[in-house]
């Protein structure tokens, strides 16, 4: 099975790309439009700060507190960022629950929209051409390429991000998790469960 | 300016086929090379200069030419560059040497390291105070624009000419085409909007599945 295309290419053109950035970085630096150590304090955030850990947190809350769970539901901005995780890609703040009846899928088919503060930067295939195209249209399809299968019978809303507004799945609550703490369950909920091409991990697996 | 020919994205790729399966990837990875976390960091740093808005970069990175065969980086990278050739805030030459020989411009604002908590925080939120009665309510059968337009849009080709159900009313948001255009904010009402599959797709559509689009007031029209 070959790789995705764009991550192949990325890394033929590594050299090429290496230089582009640091010509540019040292352009941007010497004329003053940046600050150089801004530049690290971004990448430490995005690399350890803020990440799918955060959305997970805000999952499990909405599992073990009910009232959390509709007031996510009902504004889904406030709601988070009670939590601490707001700002940047996520100003503007959508939770949608799955259930038995319907899965819901999150894309962004014009760009790599992606709610940031819960979730971090967007994993490669997210912004790639073949999800981008192919969940809106084919979303069971894209599910077989994880491993995902749904009872037949399962609703499928599939949220194209095209404006400023970020969706935030909301997994199913495994079997077998009662009596669970937050910090236990957290640990089941994965990225791609809270971008509905996964399902919350179960806890025999 | 304006010119009457279709705006030449590349970045439209709703519901095309023929580009594969997905490959799924780990967590905990958000970098794959140093060089994709630079471009991530000086796209943010110099996004926060106020030299031009996300709208306008998205414009410019959609109509990169080699857009298709560039990585999701890349095309960052060539965004980026773009913008400021485009603004005069450096030339071809910095570019490929990495030294200034131009004097910089002024730019509104610059990012401190000090301050890059707090603007992350901050965000940049696009909705502005109601200054009019929305045109449409939930459950509002809507026609979405057919036509292509001359500049950046956010209505994907799928979703265009479709019918659809107004889901929900998410306030006036700054209106994404004329924003990237450089003619202001011009907030507008955003709704989700809901088609069925088979609208989108005809009757051989997934059984069960619905579609929905963030759609701006000017790309609906009442059904």
């Amino acid at each position: 099975m070959s790789a995705d295309h764009g991550h192949d290419h990325a890394h033929s053109e590594l050299g090429t790309m290496e230089l582009r950035v640091r010509a540019l970085e040292s352009v941007l630096g010497a004329k003053g439009y940046i600050d150089p150590a801004a530049l690290d304090v971004l990448i430490d955030t995005y690399q350890t700060r803020i990440g799918p850990r955060n959305g997970a947190r805000v999952v499990a809350r909405a599992w073990v507190d009910p009232v959390y769970r509709d007031w996510l539901l009902r504004d889904a901005t406030a709601a988070i960022a009670s939590l601490g995780y707001s700002g940047r890609q996520g100003e503007h703040m959508v939770a949608v629950a799955n259930s038995q009846r319907q899965h819901h899928m999150v894309v962004c088919t014009l760009c790599s929209c992606y709610p940031w503060p819960v979730l971090g930067l967007p994993p490669i295939w997210y912004k790639s051409a073949p999800y981008r195209s192919r969940a809106v249209r084919d979303p069971r399809g894209v599910l077989d390429d994880f491993g995902v299968t749904l009872p037949e019978g399962t609703d499928i809303r599939v949220w194209d991000s095209t404006a400023e507004v970020r969706y935030l799945v909301i997994p199913q609550r495994p079997a077998g998790t009662d009596g669970w703490s937050e910090a236990q369950l957290a640990e089941l909920v994965t990225r791609d469960s809270m971008i509905g091409t996964g399902l919350a991990r179960s806890p025999a697996a | 300016m304006s010119h009457a020919a279709p705006w030449p994205t590349q970045a439209d790729l709703g519901g095309r086929p023929g580009f594969g399966r997905v490959q799924p990837e780990p967590e905990g990875e958000p970098f794959h090379a140093d060089g994709e976390a630079r471009v991530l960091a000086l796209t943010l740093a110099m996004g926060a200069t106020g030299a031009w808005n996300i709208d306008m970069s998205r414009a410019v990175r959609e109509t990169l030419p080699d857009y298709p065969r560039l990585s999701y980086y890349e095309i960052w990278l060539a965004g980026l560059q773009r913008l400021m050739l485009d603004r005069g805030l450096v030339d071809g030459e910095e570019l490929a040497g990495g030294r200034p020989h131009m004097p910089a411009l002024p730019l509104p604002k610059r990012l401190g390291a000090d301050q890059v908590a707090t603007a992350l925080a901050r965000g940049s939120p696009t909705e502005r105070p109601a200054t009019r009665a929305a045109r449409f309510a939930a459950g509002e059968a809507v026609l979405t624009r057919a036509g292509r337009v001359p500049h950046h849009t956010r209505l994907p080709g799928y979703a265009a000419g479709r019918r659809g159900v107004v889901e929900r009313v998410h306030g006036m948001h700054v209106y994404a085409d004329a924003h990237a255009q450089g003619l202001g904010e011009q907030p507008q009402w955003l709704y989700t909007v809901v088609f069925d599959g088979a609208e989108l797709w005809g009757e051989g559509s997934t059984p069960g599945l619905r579609v929905s689009i963030d759609a701006w007031e000017p790309y609906l029209e009442a059904a």
